[in-house]
């Protein structure tokens, strides 16, 4: 994964160094100009364009959070309804049904996961900040590690240390030979690529959606101003932007909601000493 | 640290920064969600859920006390039905024990009419008789009197012979207990 990204940015770096042809977005797309940077503790912070979205779409789920529920009441109103839905599907949907029946505590993490990451993906297509800070690998991978603590800890706390790891460790029901080769799966499966996956798949969606946005858009700009026979591909190119947009659509809801089902699904290996 | 080398930079390896404000990002989020969102939610949903049980229970209420009017009608309609029944039989039996009192009166009353006519017809026969036997005695010696010509004086010879002519009727007459009894009474007397 990581050199095939590393390849794919030597590709599009040499591309966009190549004189005066079409400037292929690369990388660069990614890492924005620094509006400012300070240090704290010897730690870093770079506020840029994607620093700031993050920021925005956060505090405009709390702006809708709150307003949904300033005035509850039991028949609800349009915005109450939106945000209810919301709610409701992470609340009955994963936590209820696929965590399961102790699952209900977890309905506000579980809905947090899903409104933050939704509301960071949905920035990929909302004109002006048109990317996605899920398309940076901080923020999923700061998700998935909290879901991971998470998981680990639930599942110590509802089986005991002891129980937890042994049944990870030694998967029940497994011929004793088996154990060579299920174990080290078991570990890499529980404790490395869960997280990762998680991380990883966040993170490729909208980083990949965003870059197909951003050629299909700079293409159809390119296209329309190089001025020769090229012309023609304009439109299609600026079709395919359009469509690729609704096809974004579709993967910012997919993939908050998949994120939260398999984070349910953990929590449910953790509760429930099945396997 | 990365923004040197934009190009050269690894996605995959985020600048620590990055990854504390997503840390602080996620955690206002987690807040707002635990001390304000979810029990708004919670509660809404427990009030919608408690609206909706009330107005079941509310109606399964009234279904149960229009079950228990329907009940209490039909037991009074059954109740009206037997007293009714219970009122005809009484009726019924009340009539038949006047009807059988009646015609016990009445049979009573023919009885007594009867008996009273009987009585009667004793006591004027008895009248009848005890006038006959007077005149017949008083005719016959009367009759015989003037036919023999001579005053039977001897009263007790008199009476003798007029008994013995009334006995010889007596028991012509053969059904009256008085004329046995007088002839019964008459004989040890003749003998003597």
């Amino acid at each position: 994964m990581t050199s095939s990204a590393l390849a794919l940015g030597n590709v599009l770096a040499a591309e966009s160094g190549g004189g005066d042809g079409f400037q292929a977005p690369g990388l660069g797309e990614f890492y924005p100009e620094v509006v400012a940077s300070f240090s704290l503790f010897g730690i870093a912070f770079e506020i840029t364009r994607i620093t700031i979205i993050l920021w925005v779409a956060t505090l405009a789920l709390i702006a809708f959070l709150v307003a949904t529920v300033r005035k509850p009441s039991i028949v609800p109103g349009k915005l109450q309804f939106v945000g209810e839905s919301g709610y409701s599907l992470v609340r009955d949907g994963i936590a209820r049904d696929v965590v399961g029946p102790k699952g209900l505590p977890f309905a506000p993490f579980l809905a947090s996961l899903f409104f933050f990451i939704l509301a960071n993906n949905l920035m990929a297509i909302i004109p002006f900040a048109q990317i996605s800070p899920m398309s940076k690998f901080a923020f999923p991978l700061v998700l998935a590690a909290i879901c991971w603590v998470m998981y680990i800890w639930i599942g110590i706390r509802e089986q005991g240390a002891g129980k937890y790891f042994k049944d990870i460790l030694f998967l029940p029901g497994v011929p004793k030979p088996m154990y060579v080769l299920v174990t080290p799966i078991e570990i890499l499966q529980n404790f490395v690529v869960r997280p990762f996956t998680l991380a990883v798949r966040l993170f490729a969606n909208m980083f990949a959606g965003h870059m197909l946005l951003v050629v299909f858009s700079l293409g159809a700009v390119y296209l329309f101003q190089v001025g020769n026979y090229s012309m023609i591909f304009g439109p299609i190119s600026a079709l395919m932007a359009i469509v690729m947009t609704f096809f974004e659509l579709l993967v910012i809801f997919l993939q908050a909601y998949v994120f939260t089902v398999l984070m349910g699904t953990y929590l449910n290996g953790s509760i429930e000493a099945e396997h | 640290m990365s923004i040197l080398a934009a190009e050269s930079a690894n996605p995959l390896l985020p600048p620590l920064g990055e990854i504390i404000i997503g840390l602080i990002a996620f955690a206002i989020v987690l807040f707002v969600m635990f001390k304000f969102v979810a029990p708004r939610f919670e509660q809404v949903f427990r009030a919608r859920r408690e609206a909706i049980e009330g107005g079941i229970e509310r109606a399964e209420a009234m279904q149960a006390e229009a079950q228990a009017s329907l009940e209490q009608y039909r037991a009074q309609l059954a109740e009206a039905r037997t007293e009714a029944a219970q009122i005809r039989d009484q009726a019924r039996a009340e009539g038949q024990q006047i009807l059988e009192e009646l015609r016990a009166q009445a049979q009573q009353e023919s009885a007594r009419i009867v008996a009273r006519g009987e009585e009667q017809l004793a006591a004027s026969r008895q009248q009848v008789l005890n006038e006959l036997r007077g005149h017949i005695g008083s005719l016959a010696v009367d009759l015989a009197g003037r036919v023999v010509g001579e005053s039977l004086e001897d009263d007790a010879r008199r009476r003798g012979t007029v008994d013995r002519f009334l006995d010889q009727l007596d028991g012509m007459a053969a059904g009256s207990p008085d004329g046995r009894t007088g002839s019964s009474v008459y004989a040890p007397e003749g003998n003597r």
